[in-house]
């Protein structure tokens, strides 16, 4: 069960207003008494579609799922009107699999009722007519929470056909994976739900105009659509003035590795690093430094201690060198090996290559294998001008879609960062942290 | 063989989706909660009732990490081997599980009550390492607990 220790405050973390103590979720009725559903009510009770999507647009909403791609204009792109093609599908992206990354999580298990009002909001915006929750097989109590909480919608009348008497109807279908990095991307995810193997499409056409079974799609993260409740509720403004920089609202933030206090905090979006690893996770356990971080999930490109002032958002880090993704950190001590950790890195991407395309399927593999030889004391000299054509040669635009360039971050950021590391490997024929 | 129960189960799945396609990799979850995994023979009667060739339904059940298709254990042990798990232990509590079990990642003990599989990022980095035995998540593991946490294993 994910851990949430901050005090509720709905004013300034509404993400997390509702969870409780103890984790679980709230019932139906106790979730509308804490204003669960009341955006949904005044949305079905008096917007248009298109007010929906414009008050989304004011708000800057971007992605939560890394990419950071603003969300009312994602919408803008599904075709609408009585001459669109049907059914239109929402797709919340629950497939939590970003290593280092336990944000959503938190909001599917201790608030699974958030994530539905986002989903019928969001739904009610580009009009679908069937929502699916594709969510991690892994992630059993969240499922278990989920079916409990679709269970008393579908009886209060809340999806289903005919919500609340609006003639708007949602059917709200949840799908378990089988478990495959892949299926983050979007198009990849599609084909999982159609039932086939989750090897990306080609774009375009994009899912807006073609997704599932060849209709209408829009893909979300679950924490994106997890702010649309309070978006609807208290407007643009409000949303954009709970960030501290022109990215708006609030990021849940995560660290893991050796610091004192491991965990996930709702904060202003564009909070320094620096005061979320020092601050919130209390800094480094007694007697280790903080070398490195990995700042979102781990097709994010390393950052130096010296580079912690950052203030985490879409913008800032990328003007840094790296990206937010995720927004959950994980640190890199002074005793553990950067190599190591790479190499953790490259087993992970290699295993999880759909094997679709040549760059992916043999690059990453090739990567792995050099720096395994390497840890073991094996490498040898031109292994590095080796792995560096890789991150030429699985750049962005040469393979088929993201996931090959996003492994080449922390590869490409670490040669660079660590280069006296992987030197030191080579020459002295060892890890020195073994 | 698939029991009558669970040929049942994949075709009150077929009823409420879309297309018997897009109830595949359900279909085979059902199927693998049989026995741990999904045999050719088992395969094949997932193909029938969905409507689609054996090598189609093999190249989803090949592709996805949670579909078995050869034997395990009673239970299965997934050991989180990403990279917030590697730093805070992840090596000793594999090495912990090689001398506890007596086997590595991909091997089942003798007796076929464990199966332990190396697993992507389970999503609780905040608790590292962490291993999943069947439905049930276990934080915080380390080698000392491993002894106390098998033993509700039958």
């Amino acid at each position: 069960m994910a851990e949430f220790n901050q005090q509720s405050d709905p004013d300034k973390r509404p993400l997390t207003a509702k969870v409780q103590p103890d984790g679980r979720p709230l019932s139906l009725k106790d979730c509308e008494k804490a204003g669960g559903y009341r955006a949904v009510r005044a949305m079905l009770g008096g917007m248009s579609p298109g007010d929906v999507t414009q008050r989304v647009k004011d708000s800057g909403l971007r992605g939560r799922g890394g990419a950071g791609f603003p969300t009312g204009s994602k919408w803008s792109f599904v075709p609408m009107g009585d001459n669109a093609p049907r059914p239109k599908y929402l797709v919340v992206n629950a497939d939590e699999m970003e290593p280092g990354t336990f944000k959503d999580r938190l909001l599917l298990e201790s608030d699974p009722h958030q994530l539905v009002e986002g989903v019928i909001i969001a739904a009610y915006a580009i009009q679908a007519d069937i929502a699916y929750i594709f969510l991690r097989g892994e992630y059993v109590l969240a499922e278990e929470r989920l079916k409990t909480a679709l269970a008393e919608l579908r009886a209060a009348g809340l999806v289903g056909k005919n919500i609340l008497g609006s003639g708007c109807s949602l059917e709200v279908h949840l799908h378990t994976s089988a478990g495959r990095y892949i299926c983050g991307e979007e198009t990849a995810l599609i084909n999982a739900l159609e039932g086939r193997r989750a090897n990306p499409r080609s774009k375009p056409p994009f899912p807006q105009v073609c997704g599932l079974r060849g209709k209408p799609t829009i893909v979300n993260n679950v924490e994106t659509l997890c702010n649309l409740p309070h978006i609807l509720n208290n407007g643009a403004d409000w949303f954009k003035g709970l960030s501290l920089t022109p990215n708006g609202g609030t990021k849940i933030y995560g660290a893991s590795g050796k610091v004192r206090r491991p965990g996930l905090w709702e904060l202003p979006m564009g909070t320094p690093a620096r005061e979320i690893l020092e601050e919130y996770a209390g800094g480094m356990r007694d007697g280790m430094k903080l070398r490195a971080i990995i700042p979102g999930g781990a097709s994010t490109d390393f950052l130096l201690e010296s580079q912690l002032d950052v203030p985490m958002d879409f913008d800032t880090v990328a003007q840094a060198g790296s990206r937010m993704g995720t927004g959950t950190m994980i640190v890199l001590d002074d005793q553990t090996c950067p190599v190591g950790m790479v190499h953790n890195l490259m087993r992970f991407f290699a295993h999880e290559s759909c094997g679709w395309c040549t760059p992916c399927r043999e690059g990453l593999p090739w990567v792995e294998k050099i720096l395994a030889a390497m840890e073991r004391g094996e490498g040898q000299p031109g292994d590095l001008e080796q792995l560096a054509r890789h991150v030429t040669a699985l750049g962005m635009g040469l393979t088929y879609c993201a996931l090959a360039p996003g492994a080449m971050e922390p590869l490409g950021s670490g040669l660079k960062l660590f280069r006296d590391d992987f030197e030191r490997h080579i020459r002295d024929k060892r890890c020195p942290w073994s | 063989m698939l029991t009558t129960e669970t040929k049942n189960e994949i075709l009150a799945e077929l009823a409420h989706s879309e297309t018997n396609r897009m109830a595949c990799i359900e279909s085979l979850k059902i199927a693998q909660r049989q026995s741990g995994w999904v045999s050719d023979e088992e395969l094949c009667e997932v193909a029938q009732l969905l409507g689609l060739t054996p090598d189609e339904v093999d190249g989803v059940a090949t592709f996805y990490n949670l579909i078995r298709r050869r034997p395990v254990g009673r239970h299965v042990i997934l050991l989180c081997a990403s990279v917030s798990c590697w730093v805070m232990g992840y090596a000793a509590l594999r090495a912990g599980l090689a001398q506890t079990l007596g086997v590595e990642p991909g091997q089942t003990t003798p007796d076929g009550r464990f199966t332990v599989l190396e697993n992507q990022c389970l999503g609780a980095c905040d608790h590292a390492p962490v291993l999943m035995i069947d439905n049930d998540l276990y934080r915080d593991v380390d080698a000392e607990k491993l002894g106390d946490i098998l033993a509700r294993y039958a």
